[in-house]
């Protein structure tokens, strides 16, 4: 062969690699719409979206608990982990000095490595048992006793929130960084103090950039499984407090499919479209939104 | 009204206290892990099989799977991660091509793992059963890969693009090929970077869990081939932990923890020290 065939074919294969990320995604949707729309069909797309009931050895798939359950852990953990996440970026962005942010840094990068199911265990022992000596200390008198167990809303929040930091710390120092020298230098030669240049100046001209970090936060919070099942206590309740046990979505898929069988595993495939659905809106508006701050600055 | 001046010092006192706030997170998690852990951790605990659904003895065979996991996890994915990046560095110009590889690439990096778990479930362990024999080691491996992939494909891309053009050119100049470019100067000039990143995916792989659940099977028994099933350390903390429960079984789940939290800090260090030599050669 000589070397002209030759590069074609390389290219060729190069070419084939990029697109396996492509093909992959396409054979995601393929696979869980194939095996879930069915029943979906079948239950009706109201009906399942928002039905109460889940009882899958009685053919009665609704997923209404399990979809507030979601936004309820989801939201929880954006209030406890947005404020400290974007607080933290600010302080490394600009107060930071270098021997403190050598520090930090790589703190926040094992925070992110560690596996979901460490948090899991963490959250499990420690912040379960102590939620649950709270609740039952103090709260003995509001709360039903199955709401005194530590498994909550609260406690799958709490988790979630430590391990989207990672996530809102990086992007929004990112945006912070991006923001160009001369507005800083502008502000303060204007007579503002740091602060004030930080949160007139820096924050709305990188707003863009931590609003993309905190969508990309809620769709890590969203799509977490491990951690969640192991602290959330996976009723099937439509939560009416944050003490109350939850399951999410994920929970859903996680816990059933290992025993699960017939209509049974394709409503779980069709719990998967619903987050697959859910995650790809929220993808297409950070990317949106990251291309806005890009533009930007 | 409060003053400019104490506004300043609020503000500033609440940004250090964050910072050190996520300071303090991490070292209560990893140092209540390390507490709980270390002292179950013992020469017999990694040599030993679990017995009693792993309430008692140790975590050996998890260990293996672990490592066989990994190991194949990267070697299915790497080449593809790799030439899907040179594909995006040197062969492309921005155009639709690569437009719709790039949505492609973004779209797999957030799509959550249980999702994963269920197309790897219905591809891998079901459909292509013949193959891969069911729940596998190969089933869950080809499942790790295309999650670790986007990683992969981001990591290396920027390794590459720190190659100076210079270096291209001057290849080029010489007569040689495109491919012989890439292969002789672009690559081995990246390398360091792309090694990082693969070592960073490792962790990622290491940690996996939820959609393993769905693919690799769980069996405790010492895998002998990629077509057996078999069960990794993270799988193995979450079913003794959630599954067993017993006061025994946590304390073996927090020294599997601990395991897995040592490994992910050497692989950290690891990469953070090739990255660092790779910095300081490179500018």
């Amino acid at each position: 062969m000589d070397y002209k065939a030759k590069e074609k074919v390389y290219e060729k294969i190069l070419l084939i690699s990029a697109f396996i990320s492509v093909i992959t995604v396409v054979l995601i949707g393929g696979f869980i719409f194939t095996e879930g729309l069915p029943i979906i069909k079948k239950v009706g797309l109201i009906d399942f979206l928002l039905g109460k009931e889940w009882y899958p050895t009685k053919d009665v798939f609704g997923i209404l608990p399990m979809i507030v359950g979601t936004f309820a852990v989801t939201f929880g953990a954006l209030i406890l982990g947005v404020p400290l996440g974007v607080a933290t970026a600010i302080f490394l962005a600009e107060f930071a000095p270098p021997r403190v942010s050598k520090f930090v840094r790589p703190a926040v990068e094992l925070l992110a490595g560690i596996p979901s199911v460490v948090y899991g265990l963490f959250g499990m022992v420690i912040v379960n048992e102590l939620l649950m000596h709270i609740e039952r200390t103090y709260l003995a008198n509001i709360l039903r006793p199955e709401y005194q167990r530590g498994y909550s809303v609260l406690s799958a929040s709490i988790i979630l929130a430590i391990m989207i930091l990672p996530t809102v710390i990086n992007i929004s120092e990112d945006a912070i960084r991006s923001v160009p020298h001369e507005y800083k230098e502008a502000s303060l030669a204007l007579g503002a103090t740091d602060w004030q240049t930080i949160y007139k100046v820096i924050i709305p001209a990188a707003s863009s950039g931590i609003i993309a970090a905190v969508v990309l936060g809620m769709g890590r919070a969203l799509g977490e499984t491990m951690a969640v099942i192991m602290v959330a206590g996976n009723t099937v309740a439509i939560p009416d407090s944050i003490f109350a046990p939850v399951r999410t979505l994920t929970g859903n898929i996680a816990i059933e499919m290992g025993y699960a069988a017939g209509d049974h595993v394709k409503a779980l495939f069709a719990t998967g479209i619903v987050l697959f659905v859910i995650i790809m809106v929220l993808n297409t508006v950070a990317s949106f939104l990251g291309k806005r701050g890009a533009g930007q600055s | 009204m409060i003053s400019v001046k104490t506004s300043q010092k609020i503000a500033k006192t609440a940004l250090w206290i964050a910072g050190f706030s996520t300071v303090a997170i991490l070292i209560l998690v990893i140092g209540y892990v390390l507490f709980e852990g270390l002292h179950v951790l013992s020469w017999d605990f990694l040599t030993e099989n679990p017995r009693k659904m792993g309430s008692k003895g140790g975590i050996f065979p998890t260990i293996v799977a672990t490592i066989y996991f990994t190991a194949l996890t990267l070697l299915i994915a790497t080449p593809i991660g790799v030439g899907a990046a040179i594909f995006l560095t040197e062969y492309t110009r921005d155009g639709k091509v690569t437009r719709l590889i790039r949505f492609g690439t973004e779209a797999l990096a957030g799509i959550p793992s249980i999702v994963f778990g269920l197309f790897g479930f219905a591809f891998f362990v079901i459909l292509l059963e013949p193959v891969t024999h069911g729940w596998s080691l190969i089933s869950g491996a080809l499942t790790g890969a295309t999650m670790i992939l986007p990683t992969l494909v981001r990591t290396s891309e920027e390794a590459l693009k720190t190659v100076p053009v210079s270096y291209r050119e001057g290849s080029l100049a010489l007569g040689a090929t495109k491919w012989q470019t890439i292969q002789k100067v672009v690559l081995p000039s990246a390398l360091p970077g792309i090694i990082t990143g693969v070592i960073l995916s490792i962790g990622r792989v290491i940690g996996e869990t939820a959609a393993l659940m769905l693919t690799l099977g769980g069996s405790l028994r010492l895998p002998e081939s990629v077509f057996d099933p078999a069960r990794t350390m993270s799988m193995h903390l979450y079913l003794v932990a959630m599954e067993v429960g017993t006061k025994e079984a946590t304390e073996k789940a927090f020294g599997t923890a601990t395991v897995l939290i040592i490994t992910i800090f050497i692989i950290n260090s690891v990469a953070n020290q090739i990255l660092k030599r790779f910095i300081a050669k490179s500018s």
